[in-house]
């Protein structure tokens, strides 16, 4: 074990909303997280930048458990994220999840992917939660597709209807892991100006990507990982122009070349 | 000809299949339903209800069906004294329907199970990660497409329990096919071969609806990805 210096700042004052404590995780015995200490505000965007590997997708979904840790601790608003069950499915829904694969529900309709968290899981009345699903697809920008198939919809349109499945939950932070990674080139952008429209109304966001644009125009804080360690952070301007640790040099240079 | 045709008027061979489609009928829906849970058991996050799942499928698999079906007539039945109803015929019906019920359930368990394999891991990540617990997820999102994927092992499993009906004549079920058959063979020895042909023809006619049928379905149904 290193031990890098890892600052624990948070953009604004309060108690922090997403807070990881001393967490660790091993795959056999790649050690892919190694004692994580992160804090996240209110109305923060945090992004995660750092070479595949590193550890930035597992610590994305480590968050609201869809990977266990071994060891630390994680809460979200306070509470201790639950080991199981219904406590655990409780404070899911309080957290957005956008997937690299967007995993839309394969079987139901555009619609019927953003109404059923409200209707099963918040328990909203039919009508309304259509309402909601509407206008939210309609800010993403996908309102005429409601009634089609995921797999009729191209990639960036799908990954639009996954932002607004998760916003229907009305959740208190939206987890992005690798959003772009599966776009073609040309539908990167209509996904990007969606979280950056997210993160200017105060969307509170963890962002794993490889999109160093957004990164720069949207993030309050970057994050370098590496060898499952948090090796620097700073605001984007700060670490683009000036990074400190040689792997964060390193790593920019190899990205920023062409 | 003649000979072959009077076989019908003494003979009543419609009324033995009957038997078998009823047998089938009933022992399919109840396999349907102890099959699912148990595939919910074997994907199920509890590790004593997976290795329940596990346990059932293995021992029901792998004991012959004969066993199964003569143990419900001479142990539940003879020995135990269960009966299913108060008329012999009918409960000594009902115990094969069960005897066949138990023994699919454990085949229809594995075919859900391929089927929840054609899901991807990330439909059941994002039903969790909106806040579904095990059970909406399964119901809501993996066993829909599961069950999709996995028509036509169902359909599989379904053509072999329609033929294994007529092992219901080991749990003294006197009515169905096979025993009708026996009986045939035993007074009219003369006509051996085009009996069986008749038998043998009454089961394909059955069971190939059934095969076109989910092949279709399976291919109308199958989830876009």
């Amino acid at each position: 074990m290193t031990s890098e210096p890892q600052p624990t700042t948070p953009a604004s004052s309060g108690s922090p909303l997403v807070s990881l404590r001393n967490v660790n995780k091993h795959f056999g015995d790649l050690h892919v997280l190694r004692n994580i200490n992160l804090d996240v505000a209110r109305g923060e965007v945090v992004v995660v930048i750092g070479p595949s590997g590193s550890g930035k997708s597992t610590l994305c979904r480590a968050i609201n458990r869809l990977e266990t840790i071994d060891d630390g601790e994680i809460t979200i608003d306070g509470k201790v994220l639950p080991a199981e069950g219904k406590a655990l499915a409780k404070l899911r829904a309080d957290v957005g999840m956008v997937f690299q694969s967007f995993n839309l529900f394969a079987h139901k309709s555009i619609l019927e992917n953003v109404t059923l968290g409200p209707i099963k899981v918040r328990g909203m009345k039919g009508g309304e939660a259509k309402d909601l699903a509407m206008s939210l697809l309609k800010r993403v920008g996908v309102d005429n597709q409601a009634q089609k198939l995921p797999a009729q919809l191209s990639g960036g349109q799908q990954q639009r209807v996954a932002i607004a499945r998760a916003l229907a939950m009305k959740p208190k932070v939206m987890l992005f892991d690798e959003p772009t990674s599966a776009l073609d080139p040309e539908m990167i952008n209509e996904v990007l100006d969606a979280m950056v429209s997210l993160a200017k109304e105060g969307m509170t966001m963890i962002v794993v990507t490889h999109e160093m644009g957004f990164a720069r125009r949207a993030a309050d804080r970057v994050i370098f990982m590496a060898d499952g360690q948090i090796m620097e952070q700073a605001t984007p301007e700060e670490f683009f122009d000036n990074p400190k640790s040689d792997r964060a040099k390193d790593f920019l240079g190899k990205i920023l070349s062409h | 000809m003649e000979n072959y045709l009077s076989l019908f008027e003494t003979y009543n061979v419609p009324a033995a299949f009957w038997v078998n489609i009823q047998l089938s009928f009933w022992a399919a829906i109840i396999a349907l339903v102890i099959g699912t849970v148990l595939a919910l058991f074997r994907i199920s996050p509890i590790a004593s209800l997976q290795w329940f799942g596990a346990a059932y499928v293995n021992i029901f698999r792998n004991t012959p069906l004969t066993i199964i079906l003569a143990f419900g007539f001479l142990g539940l039945f003879s020995v135990m004294q269960i009966s299913l109803a108060a008329d012999l015929n009918v409960s000594l019906f009902r115990i094969a329907i069960v005897g066949l019920a138990l023994y699919h359930a454990a085949f229809v368990c594995e075919a859900i199970r391929s089927g929840v394999n054609t899901v991807p891991l990330g439909q059941a990540e994002a039903a969790r990660a909106i806040g579904l617990s095990f059970l909406p997820a399964a119901r809501l999102i993996i066993l829909p497409q599961a069950f999709r994927g996995a028509i036509a092992p169902l359909g599989n499993v379904l053509i072999a329990l329609i033929k294994n009906s007529t092992v219901a004549a080991a749990g003294s079920v006197a009515a169905e096919s096979s025993s009708l058959m026996k009986t045939m063979i035993e007074f009219r020895s003369d006509l051996v071969i085009p009996i069986f042909l008749t038998f043998a023809l009454g089961f394909v006619v059955l069971v190939i609806p059934i095969g076109l049928l989910t092949t279709w379905a399976s291919r109308k149904l199958a989830v876009a990805r």
